[in-house]
């Protein structure tokens, strides 16, 4: 589902890399989580995988497309494909919560009745029934999550990432994030999933790739994670 | 994309747009006061163009050339140099009075002068037929000057020709001004509208410019460029119809006011009362140049602003 073969990335021509040949192999299905200290190279590598940044070096392929061959006017559609939920949210500020979500149906061209049909129920599965004609300003942290979370799932997709997605959360509401996307990766859903919350992480006994200075110095099925 | 989607996705952009324009009200104000300012300017200087070519126009009009004849000239004669006059490049048009004629317009014109009407009676009429010639440019009396002079031509007239008389010089220096200042108007138009154009291109910017993230997000979320980009171009045209349109509104309603509180129609050389018929008469035809303006300028603004923040990283 998600390949990586030695990919580096460097923000500046020479600079020092903030990934260092990463290699990485995610069966579909997985829910891995990526962990490490803050600046370790988590957001750089998610942001290669949205091909909002484009490696250095080193290939990737997702899905069956590879990063090299993809054209600018393909890149919206291989995000169509990917779920993506950041750690700073990015709701659409001027748009409600309904909207928030049924923007990435109306972007496709989908129908309004099909649209008002899968908004609520995916807003069900996020907790947010109720909440459709709120603004995000006059919501707490952990449902603009949700928002995000429903928003990055509404369209299906085979895989989510989910880029510290309770960084922002007290712990109560890190933990209905963190059941939201284990539900989802049980309907079938491969997740991706950045943190450096040990409690987290040693709750999930899940896959975890531990990333250090940009390089992977462990990756260890059902393990724990100590700082 | 079928036919069906394509339409229901032209009907969100807009949507959209119209939505955002509303929950961007704000911004949307900030942007419009600025829009409806130099618009305003744009559509103030044209009407004083306007109004200056016609005060021009007015004052060239009023200078006419007379050329006197003697009474022994023959009609034949009378017609061959109306139709040689005629033939003149600088000539707009070409009067002739008979001796009678002349005598009927020297009346009215002095009307209030008794005297001098009865010095000159039917019986003694003492006014030679007479050619009045309404040059095309004032500037370029030379050529009709020079034929009047000319030996064979000047043999037929009594007395040289008269440029208008005494009013001339006077005449000469106001056309003079307002040329310069029709000028200025052409130049002014021209500038008014540049700037304008700068200045609601940098308007449209720095709003698009405080949405930047928004577009950001809708990039990341795997939005096509038109669909992120259509509602802000909507919304821009909005921005542009309704400035257009006020500004329209703020003119109609100076005119109104001006109109109402000042007696004298004319304010120095600026003749309100034309200016005010020109605005109204061509009402349709500024209003379209408006909302030309408005439109085009709003619409490729916000297509050149939303441009960069569409880009993809290609390193
Ligand atoms: N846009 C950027 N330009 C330059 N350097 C960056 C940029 N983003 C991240 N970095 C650098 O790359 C390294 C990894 O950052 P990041 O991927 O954000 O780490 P993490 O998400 O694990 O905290 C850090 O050293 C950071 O300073
Ligand atoms: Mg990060």
């Amino acid at each position: 589902m998600i390949l990586l073969d030695r990919v580096s990335k460097s923000y500046s021509r020479g600079g020092k890399p903030s990934l260092d040949r990463i290699s990485l192999h995610v069966e579909p299905k997985e829910f891995v989580i990526v962990v490490g200290q803050s600046g370790a190279g988590k957001t750089t590598l998610m942001r290669l995988l949205t091909r909002e940044e484009r490696q250095t070096s080193g290939k990737i392929i997702v899905g069956g497309i590879d990063y090299d061959k993809l054209k600018d006017r393909e890149i919206p559609l291989l995000r169509r494909k990917i779920g993506v939920v950041f750690q700073d949210f990015k709701l659409l500020p001027n748009k409600t919560i309904f909207e928030n979500v049924s923007f990435a149906l109306e972007m496709v061209g989908m129908g309004n009745q099909e649209i008002k049909n899968t908004v609520p129920r995916v807003l069900e599965i996020v907790n947010l029934t109720g909440k459709e004609d709120n603004m995000p300003y006059e919501l707490s942290g952990g449902e603009r999550q949700r928002v995000a979370i429903a928003r990055a799932i509404v369209r299906q997709p085979k895989i989510l990432i989910a880029d510290e997605p309770t960084g922002n959360l007290d712990p109560k509401h890190a933990w209905d994030v963190i059941k939201i996307l284990e539900k989802i990766n049980r309907y079938g859903t491969t997740v991706l999933l950045t943190t450096h919350n040990q409690e987290i992480v040693n709750k999930l006994k899940r896959r975890v790739v531990t990333i250090k200075d940009g390089k992977i110095v462990s990756d260890r099925a059902n393990a724990g994670y100590k700082i | 994309m079928s036919g069906k989607r394509r339409l229901i996705t032209v009907w969100r952009i807009i949507n959209n747009g119209v939505v955002n324009f509303i929950r961007n009200i704000s911004l949307a104000i900030a942007a419009m006061a600025i829009m409806v300012v130099t618009l305003t300017i744009v559509l103030f200087s044209l009407i004083v163009n306007y109004t200056f070519s016609h005060t021009i126009y007015q004052i060239t009009n009023k200078i006419d050339v007379s050329v006197y004849l003697k009474n022994r000239v023959t009609s034949a004669e009378t017609t061959k140099l109306i139709g040689e006059i005629r033939n003149l490049s600088n000539v707009q048009s070409v009067q002739y009075l008979s001796k009678e004629q002349a005598l009927k317009a020297y009346e009215q014109q002095n009307s209030n002068n008794q005297q001098l009407i009865q010095a000159a009676t039917e019986t003694n009429n003492p006014l030679p037929p007479t050619i009045i010639i309404k040059p095309v440019n004032l500037n370029n009396l030379g050529q009709i000057k020079s034929f009047l002079n000319e030996p064979n031509i000047a043999a037929l007239q009594t007395d040289p020709p008269s440029y208008s008389g005494q009013e001339k010089e006077a005449i000469d220096r106001i056309t003079h001004a307002t040329n310069v200042l029709q000028e200025i108007g052409v130049i002014a138009v021209i500038v008014f509208a540049v700037v304008s154009v700068l200045i609601i291109f940098n308007t449209i910017q720095m709003a698009i410019f405080n949405r930047r993230d928004e577009i950001q997000i809708m990039r990341l979320l795997g939005a096509g460029r038109g669909y992120i980009r259509g509602p802000f171009i909507v919304e821009s045209i909005i921005y542009g119809i309704l400035s257009a349109v006020i500004s329209v509104i703020i003119i109609n309603a100076a005119f109104q006011a001006s109109s109402g509180t000042l007696q004298a129609s004319s304010l120095g050389l600026l003749d309100i009362g034309y200016a005010n018929n020109y605005f109204d008469s061509h009402f349709i035809v500024l209003l379209t140049v408006e909302l030309a303006l408005g439109i085009v300028i709003g619409a490729v603004s916000s297509m050149i602003a939303t441009r960069r923040y569409l880009k993809f990283k290609t390193r």
